[in-house]
């Protein structure tokens, strides 16, 4: 029943000296919601870059619906300063670009804002439908791929119907408020057809109206496109909300996993969160 | 509902009469032309500015679609530009044109050798309009090889990186060890070309007309993703370095056809010629016409050919100094027109069209009456 969708194994991302991500191991299984949660610094955001491509990780591998899509191991001047563990158990490199781990199926969206910033609503969603595209460059010229361009337009419709965006979709995509790039960044993410949605802070830099009727939204979707969400968050409201389960990260280093009811009751949470008390 | 349509297919129909009415138009042009001597400059400027205003878009399609800051459109245009002289020579006149070489290595011409096939007047035509698609190649061909590394960098480098293939063409073409071939430091002269301005308006036409199909396409929507967020582009599932070097050889191939028709209309090249100054000047017809906006290039190339060498001759005639002023002079018009262009820049940040298109004022102009009617 609860196929495994993504596996980070023994990853550890390492800038020069300086550890960002230290052997991190998380699983997510199809359908779930997982949150990330830590501490300014903790390296999240660093992981989703590993899992997306962006970065190639020091050591370590991550498996997409049980298939390796990143490996690697320390190389040149790495094999040196390499302070993590695991050295030596990765032999093979596998560095897909973030494209192609777009095209197996993981979308993503950022932190801060990522909207093309001169393209309408509807283009931003449609241009995102492009990756899927199968026409070559003179056929989609001379049209000669009409049907495929006019069900992607169908389906970037549909998607903004989805998303309450339908009556916004000529306006520049810049020129939405706050709460709805958001959105348009998850319908976006959404038109690649991804089985795993990555979300770097959604609900950063919104109000307390706008985080729970996101934290509704996420939930929503995710039942609609059947999909499994990874989350990056700081707002404990929605990440305990809606999770199922949960990842704390701490200088790097995973610190605890659990229901959002451990997680909240979990001493090393608290700790790193509020601080250790210096009688303690 | 109006723009969620993908309408190219009525766009490549409206093209495509667009392209007749003009040639028909530059047919009438070109009688006008004839009819007096005071106005054959108009000719000539028509040609120029026609073969331009491709230039132009096709440093727009990398410039303002794709946001890759390329200056190597004079070295593609010198690739297109030499491959249409050398191709075309006819068999007879080589002997003159290569006088220091033996005649040269290329012992024939391919609208000759399409003359023998299809008759004097349809194989010329024909053969002419084949050197220019292997002008395009042969350009393309040289975008992809530089491209491979070149495409890594971004702006600033990127642009003198290729500002510095073009250099090396230039040089290349005039090295005595190729001379057989390209002649080397001297002229090529005497090849055939369109005596008439409406073949450059059909094949420029054709040409601009597929840009713009190109860019109203998913891969031209891509171009623009990559344009203004490269980051979010490439997390979007769109291969970088694919869709660049796409865009870059798609450039570099009408920058090799403008070149074969640059040749055409200058009716001898010379590698001097090609320098990174006429570079600069396409690069200012694309920053005037507005980055990002095909109708506005091609109105600002006819509109700076048209200024540079037509309406502002009568500044350089000392005759037309009014009372003891000597201020008219041969290069004044050259002042007059730097002018011009300060005064356009300042009042028009974005260009003369911004990154609108022509039909898109006439939208604005629909919406706006329509918005006051409903008022």
């Amino acid at each position: 029943m609860s196929e495994n969708m993504l596996k980070i194994e023994n990853v550890t991302m390492q800038f020069g000296g300086v550890v960002a991500v230290d052997n991190l191991n998380l699983e997510i299984n199809q359908g779930e919601i997982v949150a990330l949660i830590g501490p300014n610094g903790a390296g999240k955001t660093t992981a989703f870059n590993v899992v997306t491509g962006v970065y190639q990780p020091s050591n370590g591998a991550v498996w997409f619906e049980g298939e390796k899509i990143i490996e690697n191991h320390p190389q040149g001047k790495m094999k040196k300063l390499y302070k993590g563990q695991h050295n030596g158990e990765y032999t093979h490199i596998l560095a897909p670009t973030p494209d192609k781990v777009t095209k197996l199926g993981m979308a993503r969206t950022f932190q801060n804002i990522r909207l093309w910033k001169s393209q309408t609503v509807f283009d931003n969603v449609l241009i995102a439908k492009h990756c899927r595209t199968t026409s070559n460059v003179f056929s989609a010229a001379f049209r000669l791929n009409h049907k495929e361009e006019a069900e992607q337009r169908e389906q970037v419709e549909f998607l903004l119907e989805t998303v309450g965006l339908a009556d916004l979709k000529d306006e520049l995509a810049t020129s939405l408020p706050y709460g709805k790039q958001r959105r348009l960044e998850i319908a976006r993410a959404l038109a690649a057809e991804p089985k795993l949605l990555l979300l770097d802070e959604p609900a950063a830099g919104m109000n307390p109206q706008e985080t729970d009727e996101l934290t509704a939204f996420i939930g929503e979707i995710r039942d609609k496109f059947e999909l499994t969400v990874f989350l990056i968050e700081h707002h404990m409201n929605l990440v305990m909300g809606i999770s199922d389960r949960i990842y704390v990260l701490d200088f790097g280093k995973l610190i605890a996993e659990g229901t959002p009811a451990e997680i909240q009751n979990n001493k090393r949470v608290i700790d790193a969160y509020l601080g250790v008390a210096e009688d303690a | 509902m109006m723009k969620t349509k993908n309408n190219s297919a009525r766009t490549l129909l409206a093209g495509l009469v667009v392209i007749a009415v003009l040639a028909v138009l530059s047919v009438g042009a070109e009688a006008v032309a004839n009819s007096a001597s005071s106005l054959s400059i108009m000719l000539a400027v028509l040609k120029k500015a026609t073969v331009y205003a491709l230039l132009a878009v096709s440093m727009n399609l990398l410039n303002g679609f794709t946001g890759l800051f390329s200056l190597g459109q004079a070295g593609f245009m010198l690739v297109g530009a030499y491959t249409y002289a050398i191709l075309t020579i006819p068999v007879a006149k080589r002997a003159g044109v290569y006088q220091y070489y033996d005649g040269g290595i290329v012992k024939f011409s391919i609208p000759e050798v399409f003359s023998g096939i299809l008759g004097e007047s349809v194989g010329s035509v024909v053969g002419m309009v084949i050197t220019l698609v292997i002008c395009g190649a042969l350009a393309a061909f040289f975008g992809w090889l530089i491209g491979l590394p070149v495409l890594r960098l971004k702006s600033d480098y990127l642009a003198i990186a290729t500002l510095g293939f073009a250099e090396i063409v230039r040089t290349f073409i005039q090295f005595e060890g190729f001379a057989p071939l390209t002649n080397g430091s001297n002229t090529l002269r005497q090849y055939t070309t369109f005596k008439h301005l409406y073949p450059y308006v059909i094949v420029v036409g054709l040409c601009i007309l597929f840009l713009v199909l190109l860019v109203n396409s998913t891969y031209g929507r891509a171009f623009k993703a990559i344009r203004d967020d490269e980051i979010a582009a490439e997390a979007m599932g769109i291969n970088l370095a694919r869709h660049k070097m796409m865009s870059f050889v798609i450039s570099s191939f009408f920058a090799g056809v403008g070149g074969g028709l640059m040749a055409m209309y200058m009716s001898s090249v010379q590698a001097k010629g090609f320098t990174s100054a006429m570079t600069y000047e396409i690069l200012l017809m694309v920053v005037i016409g507005g980055i990002g906006s095909i109708s506005g290039s091609i109105i600002a190339s006819f509109l700076f050919i048209g200024c540079s060498e037509w309406w502002l001759r009568f500044l350089d005639d000392p005759a037309n100094n009014i009372g003891g002023l000597k201020l008219l002079a041969p290069g004044f018009r050259m002042v007059v027109f730097s002018v011009f262009i300060m005064i356009v820049v300042l009042f028009f940040r974005r260009g003369l069209m911004g990154d609108k298109e022509f039909p898109d004022l006439f939208r604005r102009f629909k919406r706006q009456k329509k918005e006051a009617a409903g008022k």
